[in-house]
């Protein structure tokens, strides 16, 4: 059971007054009419579901209400950081792979 | 009564307080202090039980958590049993009733061993794949045989009189075991202020120290212990849990302890006090002091009553002074296991032998001390067998190579009836493992210790393999300190580990196996899980099959899958199956474990959250009228609706039939306050609520209402409702009752990530608002006398109007809204206002037939309409234009709503999807069952074609017949078709379709 | 392949069990395959051993990254039944039951499928709704099913609280006989070892680390104990894994993987012989032939390859459990695991072929894979050996997600089983 910080009520709080929403950063395509069913499809459907880290959304449900976006790793379950919608992720896999990639 | 193996000093017994037992029927005395295990040996008992799959009889073998087989059948009432108590770990109290869980007619005598005996030679591992297939028809027979002999206690068969409670708790340190690292911790931790919870699954602090001789501080242990408890106890902030295990260990810190408040002293909880208690905690720092099990070994027969393992028998003699048997054999593969020939001897009996399986055997000192109390040593030796069947009758010894793996010179036998071994020690990692965290093996340790891990985690004591009680003691010190820091508390002065005496130990020595003259498929029996019976041969067979993970072995065997989780088989198993694969222990894997470390109470984990409490349930301001009125209620969601209010006497049938006409012919009042109310603001309302619905809301004017459909962005309609205009910034939004919460988030989500620049505010308003709802020709007549100030007429309050008013001095909205299609008024006023106006509302009626009805009533009145229940005629799989309600979504809004370009995508537009519409039944009194399924043609063999299901049917008093909803494949184009439902019983109703609207199809009578 | 059977036992029992031969072999692989099977899971060993038998095409490799059945072949609750709603997943599930019901005798190894019956209870109007809707549409298909009211359910199972006295009280169910249980290791195996007798090269402790695509066709993979495999055509069957293998080839699936997980009692007598579903309330529950209750828990809302969920997923379903059998309330529970479901949107499985050519992608059961097992085998096969979906795999194909034509089993599967 995770121990999220809200960043809004700015505590920790106990993982069964948030609900997962999925992957973030999925904008709605500002002209839907021009895109077409794949476009729109993959809008909907298609994700990255990495194994690793995931930026994704979360809601405050019994709390304030308020959505903001995680990084978490998505194999041991560490969350990375914690984000305001709008804020940009610090943690993403490219910086990770880049890290390693310094390393070695 | 007599004790026959009862010492009579020593121990940590209110020997002061005789009680008594009850065993297989049998009364039996023991001693406050003792365990269930520690007063069987005591009163001499050495059968406790038959073994699961060959039924052989089995003894006690070892003192704890670790216990395969002393698994017993609790509880003196049939409500109050309990299966598979360890007989180890319970507490005796006066008055406890235990049966042994296997054996028939009783353990001494048991039939099944017979059978076990032929049997187990055709009962390898995994015999069950690999027979009872032939004839195919006979494998239900076959199954009900082997199921007989499934479990191991039983349920019991009525409900639980106990109650359970949860305690949520923060910690700074979780401090997970009370041994001597444990407390060393605590200490340390303690001092510097910070909450601290300690755990231990025992009745009382101090693990290994309670049977220890050693001294602490220049003072005995137990003398330590006594203080160093007592220091604790002082401590505001300092929780002490015993008889309380740590049995999970979860995602960041989140502990999970289950501790028996009352297990140890009766059957059931005292009146008014809970049974167990689930604390949930979440710690910053959690440091595991969970010591260490100690290892068996394996040779033939190693299960016959009598085989014991060392340390568990210098526990007995020293904590609960049993001395369980007369001639003692230690067979060993380390200097400390010495200490249980010492303490057996300092007892009073006789060592026969300590069979040292090292060349080299133990320490100077050790050896000097077998010597002055004149017990003979043999080293480079190994017991490959014991012989008995109820009890150790003598044991084989022979030589032992110094690899372990072969025997050397002849074999001779020890008479004795015990034999306690000892093959060194598992750390406990158990806990490290929950989160994901991966053992590492220790080839200095010979065993398992904990792997890296993300969690806030610290180990100290032998779960890291350190085994003497000085570097214990400064691993706890060391472990508190660091805890301390970690949480962010500060010490003062220097911090000084407590002292105990060094110790000049000899290396121990990896075995696990221990050879026999035969090979190991034709010796007797050596068993590795003792639970399960699995053997040492039988993982040999697994590994020859080709079973070669020890995930595969473990699973093919069934070895470490019984309620003792193989604490005491796993490393010897997997020590067996590498060595037949030429293989180390690592390179065959590592054995994860997982929650639970021992097993807990269904009861303890629910909580108080059954019955009653499972679900909160949600009320209405009016439901105690409801109530009075003799409603029956329907689930939805959590609310309690009223289904239907039934008069003395009336059936079902007979109610809605009433209730329906005294709607269409007068009026009726429905109690519509469960309805979601959500409570929209600011500048860009309306903006947002265009975006959202399907249809337009860019001229809905102020004191109007507007209904809308709202719709996933693939285009499926999710829920739908009412929204009204109170002022230009300012909306109320109706959902349906079940989705109000989903609705909400809706909102939200698209307010706060995608259209933030929005300026709008949403609010749950449901529980504000009371809704009474009176329905029907006469509704004016009745709402004219309640309402105080306005005018109600038609000119002045039509249809789709709401006006504020004041109704008998309350302040209210009232809707001119109708999900009947009769004249409608929905009163709305503060929820604690809502009784008063519906009584008031009653009394107006009252010479108006105002019939109260419920949603039963209220589906057969809609769906005389044609109006739809979102979640009933919908299922997320239907756009607007299949539910024929093209007339909600307005092509022409220039932002493209939610769900617009979903529902043009090329499936949504083709031919030949479900649409709804209305049913006719040839015999207009037959009832189509709702979820029944069209085909055209009825004669079709199976599987049969299907156009659609009906989604509501019910019988219309007000029509004379049957009136139905329904899905069929096309259906907007078969207006007047006939289709056919063919029913389970053989019979298949005929239908034709028409427009779902029965009622009033123009819509006149809302109007008036 | 060394016949087995209860004559054969006893003539092992005289040798004490000395001769067994190996389940199957642990050959070298080799430099090319006409298919290979990336994931030795139940699903790909049924895929191989039906691609042997009923197609004739026997040069064929699973790799497994780990050990055979140790995904979730290992961690489910081993339920087995038919009753979807749509025509499309009921053909398919049918059709795995019909396979089912021969398996033991096919594989000649004992399965222990055991038609115990499954009941789905219904507890508000809605789920009485849904629960004829369903039933009427199974029986209209072929697949057995009825529904009972709370006196039959009680007959059938005594121990549960069919009573007003619940907070959601019992109020009907479907039953379908047929249903019921298997040995959920032993499938695994018993596809194993007859695939092996066929002549497939089972690879374990073998990972995939990419596919090798030319100009958008697959031609094999590469491993990173082996080195390139070349593959005439490739069949990815890795449940918890199929988008990290999507990734591979370059595009991505409409698939989140969760955590789910379930939890067993220590094992008790005989005391619950069918299997019962609850999506109300959320849990499920049955008894195993050794006494275990075993028992499935609802699926963890966030992604998760850890193989393990939340404590209060767990928590809410021994609630469930002991709301529906107070009697359990002082069982214990012995152990808790999780495996790692890959669902879909609209809880149906994609058995597609993908934007690569020769690849193939088996994924997205859910919480149904362990049910399926010779069904999706069986028709994964056929898709492979003719390089295109049959007809029973044709509504499956991962681009209803670009056209809409989805296949919305929600209702059937609305909790995890």
């Amino acid at each position: 059971m995770f121990y999220i910080y809200c960043p809004h009520c700015e505590e920790h709080r106990e993982e069964e007054e948030f609900h997962a929403v999925g992957q973030a950063h999925i904008p709605r395509p500002l002209d839907p009419e021009s895109c077409s069913d794949k476009q729109w499809g993959e809008f909907l459907f298609f994700r990255d579901n990495p194994r690793g880290l995931h930026h994704e959304l979360w809601v405050h449900a019994i709390g304030c209400r308020k959505f903001f976006n995680i990084t978490r790793d998505t194999q041991t379950y560490e969350i990375k950081e914690v984000y305001k919608i709008g804020e940009k992720p610090t943690f993403t896999a490219d910086v990770a792979v880049n890290a390693v990639e310094s390393t070695t | 009564m007599n004790q026959p193996n009862r010492l009579d000093q020593g121990g940590r017994l209110e020997r002061a307080t005789a009680i008594s037992f009850e065993f297989n029927g049998k009364k039996y005395p023991g001693f406050v202090g003792d365990t269930l295990a520690s007063a069987l040996l005591a009163n001499g008992i050495d059968v406790i039980g038959r073994s699961f799959k060959y039924s052989r009889p089995r003894g006690i073998v070892a003192a704890g958590a670790e216990e395969p087989n002393a698994i017993m059948q609790l509880g003196a009432t049939e409500a109050t049993q309990v299966p598979n108590v360890r007989a180890t770990q319970q507490e005796l109290y006066n008055g406890l009733v235990a049966k042994s869980t296997n054996g028939w007619p009783n353990v001494d005598f048991d039939m099944m061993s017979t059978l076990g005996k032929v049997g187990a030679k055709v009962m390898p591992p995994g015999f069950y794949y690999k027979t009872f297939m032939y004839p195919k028809s006979l494998w239900s027979t076959y199954e009900k045989f082997i199921r007989k002999a499934a479990g191991l206690g039983r349920s019991p068969l009525e409900s639980d009189p106990d109650r359970y409670d949860h305690y949520h708790q923060h910690a700074d340190i979780v401090i997970v075991g009370a041994g001597p690292a444990g407390l060393s911790a605590a200490l340390v931790a303690a001092r510097s202020g910070a909450r601290v919870i300690i755990a231990d699954e025992q009745a009382e602090f101090g693990g290994s120290l309670l049977h220890s001789q050693e001294q602490i501080e220049g003072i005995d242990a137990l003398e330590w212990l006594a203080n160093t408890v007592a220091e604790l106890a002082s401590f505001p902030e300092v929780q002490m849990l015993p008889r309380s295990t740590v049995n999970g260990y979860h995602d960041h810190n989140f502990l999970t302890i289950h501790q028996r408040c009352s297990d140890h002293v009766a059957d059931r909880a005292a009146k008014n006090s809970s049974r167990q208690r689930m604390h949930r905690v979440r710690a910053k720092w959690v440091i595991l002091a969970t010591g260490s099990h100690e290892r068996p070994l394996v040779y033939a027969n190693n299960d016959v009553p009598g085989n014991m393992l060392a340390s568990a028998v210098s526990t007995y003699i020293n904590r609960y002074a049993v001395i369980p048997g007369h001639q003692l054999v230690l067979m060993t593969t380390n200097d400390g296991a010495y200490n249980t020939a010492f303490d057996w001897h300092n007892a009073g009996r006789k060592v026969v032998a300590i069979v040292d399986t090292r060349a080299e055997g133990a320490a100077a000192a050790v050896v000097a001390k077998a010597a002055l109390l004149g017990i003979k040593v043999m080293v480079g030796t190994a017991v490959v067998e014991a012989q008995g069947s109820k009890r150790v009758k003598s044991v084989s010894v022979a030589g032992l190579n110094s690899a372990g793996d072969k025997l050397v010179g002849e074999v001779s036998t020890l008479v004795c009836d015990t034999l306690a071994s000892s093959g060194g020690w598992s750390p406990a990692i158990h806990l490290s493992c929950h989160t994901g965290a991966r053992p590492v093996w220790s080839d200095e340790v010979i065993g398992f210790i904990p792997g890296d891990t993300l969690q806030q985690q610290l180990t100290a004591g032998s779960i890291n393999g350190c085994f003497d009680l000085q570097n214990t003691l400064i691993q706890g010190t060391e472990a508190g300190q660091q805890a301390v820091k970690n949480a962010g508390f500060s010490l003062e002065g220097e911090v000084v580990a407590p002292t105990a005496a060094a110790v000049v130990i000899n290396t121990g020595m990896a075995l696990y196996h221990i050879p026999h003259p035969k090979v190991t498929s034709r010796a007797p029996k050596q068993f590795v899980d003792l639970q399960n019976d699995v053997t040492a041969a039988g993982i040999e067979m697994a590994t020859l099959e080709g079973f070669e993970s020890i995930e595969h072995v473990k699973r093919y065997t069934a070895m470490g899958f019984g309620t003792d989780q193989g604490k005491l088989g796993n490393i010897n198993g997997m020590a067996i199956a590498a060595k037949s694969m030429h293989k180390t222990i690592p390179e065959t894997g590592t054995t994860i474990f997982r929650p639970n470390y021992t097993p807990v109470t269904f009861g303890a984990i629910a909580g108080r959250h059954c019955g009653e409490l499972f679900d909160p349930k949600r009320y209405t301001a009016m439901h105690q009228w409801h109530l009075e009125r003799g409603a029956l209620f329907e689930d939805v969601g959590n609310w309690k609706r009223p289904w239907y209010f039934p008069l003395k006497g009336e059936s079902m049938q007979q109610t809605l039939e009433r209730e329906c006409l005294a709607v269409r012919a007068s009026a009726g009042i429905l109690d519509a306050s469960t309805l979601g109310k959500i409570d929209i603001q600011g500048p860009d309302a309306r903006e947002f609520l265009g975006r959202v619905y399907t249809n337009a809301w860019a001229k809905l004017a102020i004191g109007k209402c507007r209904y809308g459909l709202m719709c996933g962005e693939d285009g499926m309609v999710f829920d739908d409702g009412v929204t009204a205009c109170m002022a230009d910034n300012h909306f109320v939004m109706t959902t349906t009752t079940g989705g109000a919460a989903r609705v909400l988030e809706w909102l939200e989500i698209y307010h706060q990530t995608e259209w933030p620049e929005l300026q709008v505010y949403f609010n749950s308003v449901t529980d504000h608002w009371s809704t009474v709802t009176v329905t029907g020709p006469n509704a004016r007549k009745i709402i004219e006398q309640v309402v105080d100030d306005i005018d109600v007429s038609n000119d002045a309050f039509k249809y789709m109007d709401w006006k504020a008013a004041t109704v008998k001095g309350v302040p209210a909205r009232i809707f001119r809204i109708s999900f009947t299609g009769e004249l409608s008024f929905e009163i709305n006023v503060q929820a604690n206002y809502g009784m008063r106006i519906w009584e008031a509302v009653m009394a107006a009626g009252e010479e108006y037939n105002l019939t109260p009805y419920g949603t039963e009533s209220m589906h057969i009145l809609r769906t005389e309409k044609g109006f739809i229940i979102a979640g009933q005629d919908t299922d997320g799989s239907v756009h607007p234009y299949d539910l024929g309600m093209g007339w909600a979504v307005s092509q022409k809004k220039p932002f493209s709503f939610i769900g617009k370009r979903g529902m043009n995508r090329e499936d949504c537009v083709k031919e030949g999807r479900k649409q709804l519409v209305g049913l006719k039944t040839k015999d207009p009194m037959q009832v189509i069952p709702e979820g029944a399924q069209a085909v055209d043609d009825p004669n079709q063999p199976i599987p049969m074609t299907m156009l659609g299901h009906v989604t509501s049917s019910y019988y219309s008093a007000c029509l004379g017949h049957s009136i139905a909803m329904a899905f069929i494949r096309d259906g907007h184009k078969r207006m007047g078709d006939t289709v056919y439902y063919p029913l389970a019983d053989g019979q298949s109703i005929e239908a034709i379709i028409c427009s779902p609207i029965f009622f009033d199809p123009k819509g006149e009578q809302q109007n008036v | 392949m060394q016949k087995y059977s209860g004559f054969g036992l006893l003539k092992h029992a005289l040798s004490h069990h000395e001769n067994w031969q190996r389940v199957w072999r642990n050959p070298v692989p080799k430099k090319k395959y006409d298919v290979v099977i990336v994931g030795g899971g139940g699903h790909g060993l049924a895929t191989a051993y039906y691609l042997a038998k009923v197609h004739g095409i026997t040069n064929i490799a699973v790799l497994e990254k780990g050990y055979l059945g140790g995904g979730n072949t290992a961690r489910n609750t081993t339920i087995v039944r038919s009753n979807y709603l749509w025509d499309e997943s009921a053909k398919i599930y049918e059709h795995s039951m019909k396979l089912w019901e021969g398996l033991s005798q096919d594989l000649n190894y004992n399965v222990m499928f055991s038609q115990r019956g499954v009941l789905n209870l219904g507890h508000t109007l809605q789920d009485m709704r849904d629960i004829q809707r369903r039933v009427n549409a199974n029986r209209l298909n072929g697949i057995d099913g009825e529904i009972l009211d709370p006196q039959q359910i009680k007959e059938i199972v005594p121990m549960m609280d069919c009573s007003d006295r619940p907070r959601y009280p019992i109020m009907g169910a479907s039953w379908q006989p047929r249903g019921g249980v298997a040995r959920h290791d032993a499938v695994a195996w018993g596809f194993a070892r007859a695939a092996d007798a066929l002549g497939v090269d089972l690879i374990q402790q073998c990972e995939v680390v990419d596919f090798i695509i030319e100009e958008g066709t697959a031609t094999g993979v590469m491993t990173k104990s082996h080195g390139v495999i070349e593959a005439g055509r490739i069949g990815c069957v890795t449940a918890g894994n199929s988008s990290v293998m999507a990734k591979m080839a370059g595009f991505k699936l409409p698939i989140e993987s969760h955590p789910l997980q379930a939890l067993v009692s220590e094992p008790i007598k005989p005391i619950l012989d069918t299997v019962v579903m609850s999506n109300h309330v959320h849990g499920y529950i049955s008894q195993s032939d050794k006494g275990d209750l075993v028992i499935g828990a609802g699926i963890d809302g966030y992604n998760g390859y850890g193989q393990r969920g939340s404590y209060h997923t767990i928590e809410h379903t021994v609630q469930a459990i002991v709301e529906l059998f107070p009697v359990f309330s002082r069982v214990r529970m012995n152990r808790q695991w999780g495996g790692i479901v890959d669902t879909t949107p609209d809880a149906c499985p994609i058995i597609s072929a993908t934007p690569v050519d020769n690849l193939f992608f088996n994924c997205g059961w859910g919480t149904g894979g362990f049910k399926a097992t010779p069904g999706s085998g069986h028709v994964f096969a056929q898709t492979l050996a003719w390089g295109k979906a049959s007809d029973m795999a044709k509504p499956f194909s991962m681009f209803r997600f670009h056209d809409g034509a989805l296949i919305d089993e929600h209702g059937a599967a609305g909790v995890a089983h």
